[in-house]
C-alpha cells in the first residue's frame, strides 16, 4: 500500500491476552489500523526462533497494508522469557502439540473477527514451521478466507516423521481446506524441497483446490528474513508483492 | 520446530551465562535452524537448568564439521584420561 504524502496514517500495536485452545490464556500481538474501517484481518503464526521482533514487524506490515494483524504466541505455556530462550525449551521437548497450535490460532481468528473494525475476512500468514502451523490451521479451523504458506517445512512429512505432538501431516488435511493457498518457496530450500513443494500441489490439485505457487530461484530457507544471510533482496520484494496481490485477490 | 531433531539429556556440571556461573541440569541437542550462527542448519548445543528458568541457559551453535570434530575430540580425550587411569565411575 502506498500512502499519499497528505493521507492520514495511524495504527496501535501492543500485547494482549486472548483465549487459546482450550480457552487457555495466551499471549497476543495486534496491530491495527486507526479509523473506522472496515478491514480485513491477518494472523500471523511465528516460526521457530518464536514470538520475536520479526514477527512484531511483520504484525505492524500488515497493519501498515491496511489489516488488522494479530499473532498469537503459540509458545505461551513455556513460559517466559526472551524469545529465544523460550523456542529452545520448546525445541526440547518436541514442538507444541499441533491441536493445541489449531486451537491457538482459532483463538486468534475469533478474536479478529469480533472486532467492529473488522470486515469478517481473515487470511492466516505463516513462515517456516508458522506456516505449517497456518496450513493446519486453514484446514481444520473453519473461517480463514485465505492462506499464505511461505517455505513451511514438513506439511508433507514421511510416516516416521509423525510424532506424538505432530501425528498427522498437514498435506492429509488438505480435503478440508475451505481457501485458496499462496506458496511462496526458494529452489534451494532443503525444508521444502522442491519435491515437497511438488507433493503438496498435487495433493491441492487432487482436492479441487484453489491454489498459486512461486516458486524462487537462487532463494533458500528463510529469504525474506532481512538479519539472516539467507535474505535475497529481490526475490523477497517479489514474494511481499505476490501476497500483497493475492491477499487484495481473495480477501479484500 | 523445521527438522524436529531434538532430544534432551540429564547432565551435572556448571556453565557460565552473563550473569556468571549456574549449575547444570539438562543439555539439548538439535539439529535445526540456528538463532544466530550464519547456516540454514546448525548442529546446537544448549546446555540449560530449567528449574532455574529459561535464561539459565549456556549455548553454542556448529556447523557440520565443527560438531563432528568437536565429538571425536571428547571422544579421544576422554579415552586418554581413561587410560590415563584419571577415571573412576
Amino acid at each position: 500500500m502506498q500512502y499519499a504524502t497528505n493521507q492520514y496514517e495511524g495504527m496501535i500495536a501492543e500485547t494482549i491476552v486472548i483465549p487459546g485452545h482450550n480457552g487457555d490464556p495466551i499471549g497476543a500481538y495486534v496491530a491495527r489500523p486507526l479509523g473506522p474501517g472496515p478491514f480485513p484481518a491477518i494472523v500471523v503464526i511465528h516460526h521457530m526462533p518464536g514470538w520475536d521482533e520479526w514477527y512484531r514487524e511483520v504484525t505492524r506490515k500488515f497493519a501498515h497494508h491496511g489489516f488488522i494483524a494479530i499473532s498469537p504466541n503459540l509458545y505461551h505455556r513455556a513460559g517466559h522469557g526472551i524469545p529465544e530462550d523460550i523456542a529452545v525449551q520448546v525445541r526440547a521437548t518436541g514442538g507444541v502439540p499441533d491441536d493445541q497450535v489449531v486451537g491457538d490460532v482459532a483463538g486468534a481468528l475469533a478474536y479478529a473477527v469480533a472486532q467492529p473494525t473488522c470486515t469478517g475476512k481473515v487470511a492466516v500468514f505463516g513462515t517456516c514451521s508458522g506456516a505449517r502451523h497456518a496450513y493446519l490451521a486453514a484446514c481444520r479451523a473453519p473461517g480463514f478466507a485465505a492462506i499464505i504458506n511461505c517455505w513451511g517445512g514438513r506439511v508433507t512429512m514421511e510416516p516416521q516423521e509423525l510424532s506424538p505432538n505432530q501425528p498427522v501431516a498437514p498435506v492429509d488435511y488438505t480435503k478440508d481446506l475451505a481457501c485458496p493457498v499462496l506458496g511462496i518457496f526458494g529452489e534451494e530450500d532443503s525444508s521444502p524441497t522442491v519435491a515437497q513443494v511438488a507433493l503438496l500441489e498435487q495433493a491441492l490439485i487432487a482436492h479441487g483446490k484453489t491454489y498459486e505457487f512461486h516458486m524462487y530461484p537462487a532463494a533458500g530457507h528463510g529469504f525474506f528474513y532481512y538479519d539472516r544471510p539467507a535474505y535475497r533482496q529481490a526475490q523477497a520484494m517479489e514474494g511481499w508483492k505476490n501476497i500483497w496481490a493475492f491477499l487484495a485477490k481473495y480477501v479484500g | 520446530m523445521c527438522t524436529m531433531i531434538a532430544t534432551q539429556i540429564k547432565v551435572a556440571g556448571s556453565g557460565k551465562a552473563g550473569n556468571g556461573w549456574f549449575p547444570l541440569g539438562e543439555a539439548n541437542v538439535s539439529y535445526d535452524h540456528p538463532f544466530e550462527a550464519p547456516f540454514e542448519h546448525a548442529l546446537s548445543l544448549d546446555f540449560v537448568n530449567e528449574a532455574l528458568g529459561p535464561s539459565a541457559r549456556v549455548s553454542v551453535e556448529l556447523d557440520v564439521a565443527s560438531a563432528r570434530q568437536l565429538v571425536e575430540t571428547i571422544t579421544a580425550i576422554l579415552a586418554k584420561a581413561d587410560r590415563g587411569g584419571y577415571i573412576v565411575d
